[in-house]
């Protein structure tokens, strides 16, 4: 593994701010504090010009300006099925989230808020109840022999860790005797669930630290 | 042990340092096998027809470059080794310019044509709305790709309308929105096949999808990036990095065990 040194000054930039970054790992320093705050200014900036260019320009100017350009049957011309005027009402919405900058109309604001809320809390509930309820109740409900050991053990296991955790959970009476013991169990299955989560965020981490020494040592020093 | 006490930590920084770089520049080359989770992604992408067009969206940015790019490529290359044609999505702010280089590069590779074998529209925000939007028209709710053409324009984009135009839906996803939203906007109401690759920290969350039968497949962080590659007879970063991986795991469940140690003698000694 020879050495090839990059003549990307990008990839000089992005590696100078990656050993700025490691070097908070040592103690907090001016170096690292250059490279977070790069950072911060930087991705304002970017994700205001993206927003724009891939958001406001394409799904709410351009349909608009066509609406009132040149349309035969005016601007709200629904009933030919053009819609496009009515992205007014989406417009004056965000443009109103800005009058939070200024203090005596901020209350503005909250009509869009208002819309916001209520068009997740919708679209949430749906899918929530959809995607993830009746789905993950159906799923629960497994043939506890089927003759296959293998699978019958893995449903038994499975029925017992959801019955045991979801008693856990019940605290209208006090976890003694029966219960007690069965929330007992059921915390064993709640302790290996967060071990794997634990597991699987160590893991995360790591690729994140692989990544950086995958693009110091082969972008960078072109060790390959 | 009782050294151990008042270890400074970054003692322990430098040694995960150590053992993630030393495998990185001489590989041990540590076994792998294909898990069943990582095989039904492989058959779900195998069992879609010749020539089809897969929806695939890319739900990160840079900071899960070293797990998601990964299979990024794996995946594309497989869609395209069946000669699919692949409409790629990005719901990640910071995903656009990651993803657009990635299928850029991977396209010169396997020579294939922007606007005819794939393309990519984009970013858009709005998260679940936009999936609940592209149920309606995907021209409709990305009218522009993500280099400003007018999306309809394209050949790839002639018999796209909405997910009824795919055989599957592919999430690579590193969180919210991703995977778990595609699940609950998309798959049940639209009935479209669906597989995830995801980052490893948010594995644990969609196995449960899997397991009903929600998800025809998933990849778990790194891991499962190297097992999808060694599934496909490819050796690329993700397996490079699995080396490093098992090291790191090792030495921090070592920690975790004298961590369990010194507090156990500091309990004995009543302190």
């Amino acid at each position: 593994m020879t050495p090839h040194l990059s003549h990307d000054l990008g990839v000089w930039v992005g590696a100078a701010l990656t050993l700025c970054v490691f070097s908070f790992l040592y103690k907090d320093n001016p170096f690292y504090k250059f490279a977070e705050h790069l950072f911060v200014g930087v991705s304002a900036g970017y994700y205001i010009a993206l927003n724009y260019w891939t958001v406001v320009w394409p799904n709410l100017l351009v349909p608009l300006g066509a609406a009132f350009h040149g349309q035969p049957g005016g601007p709200l011309a629904a009933s030919q099925g053009d819609y496009r005027a009515f992205l007014v009402i989406p417009g004056i919405l965000g443009v109103l989230l800005f009058t939070r900058l200024f203090g005596r109309i901020g209350w503005l604001s909250r009509w869009s808020l208002a819309v916001i809320i209520g068009v997740y809390a919708g679209l949430k509930t749906t899918g929530f109840a959809q995607g993830d309820f009746v789905a993950q109740v159906q799923a629960s409900l497994q043939p506890l022999w089927t003759g296959n050991l293998y699978n019958d053990f893995g449903a038994i296991l499975f029925t017992i860790g959801l019955i045991s955790s979801l008693l856990f959970f019940f605290f209208s009476r006090e976890h003694k005797g029966a219960l007690g013991v069965v929330s007992r169990v059921g915390m064993g299955f709640l302790m290996v669930s967060f071990g794997a989560a634990y597991g699987y965020t160590v893991m995360s981490r790591i690729s994140l630290l692989i990544g950086r020494f995958q693009f110091l040592i082969q972008d960078w020093l072109g060790m390959r | 042990m009782r050294w151990l006490e008042n270890l400074d930590r970054r003692w322990i920084f430098l040694a995960v340092g150590v053992l993630v770089l030393i495998p990185l520049l001489r590989p041990l080359a540590l076994p792998l096998y294909v898990s069943p989770p990582t095989q039904g992604f492989v058959n779900a992408m195998d069992q879609i027809p010749d020539g089809s067009t897969v929806l695939m969206s890319c739900d990160y940015d840079p900071g899960a470059k070293p797990e998601l790019v990964p299979m990024t490529r794996t995946a594309i290359r497989q869609l395209w080794s069946k000669h699919c044609k692949v409409v790629v999505t990005v719901l990640w702010n910071g995903g656009p310019g990651l993803v657009d280089q990635v299928l850029r590069e991977e396209g010169r590779a396997a020579h294939k044509t922007y606007g005819v074998d794939w393309i990519n529209l984009g970013y858009k925000s709005g998260n679940e709305a936009v999936m609940v939007l592209m149920g309606q028209s995907i021209p409709n709710t990305f009218p522009r790709d993500n280099s400003g053409g007018v999306t309809t324009s394209y050949p790839i984009m002639h018999g796209v309308r909405d997910y009824s135009s795919f055989p599957l839906l592919v999430s690579i996803s590193a969180g919210y929105p991703g995977t778990k939203e595609y699940v609950q906007q998309v798959q049940g109401r639209f009935h479209i096949k669906m597989v995830s690759g995801c980052t490893a920290v948010s594995a644990p969350e969609y196995y449960p999808y899997l397991q009903s039968g929600q998800l025809e497949g998933l990849l778990g962080g790194m891991a499962g990036a190297a097992e999808y590659e060694l599934a496909r007879h490819e050796k690329g970063a993700a397996t490079q990095g699995m080396d490093a991986q098992s090291l790191a795991h090792m030495f921090i469940a070592l920690c975790i065990v004298l961590g369990n140690v010194v507090l156990w003698q500091r309990r004995r000694r009543g302190a």
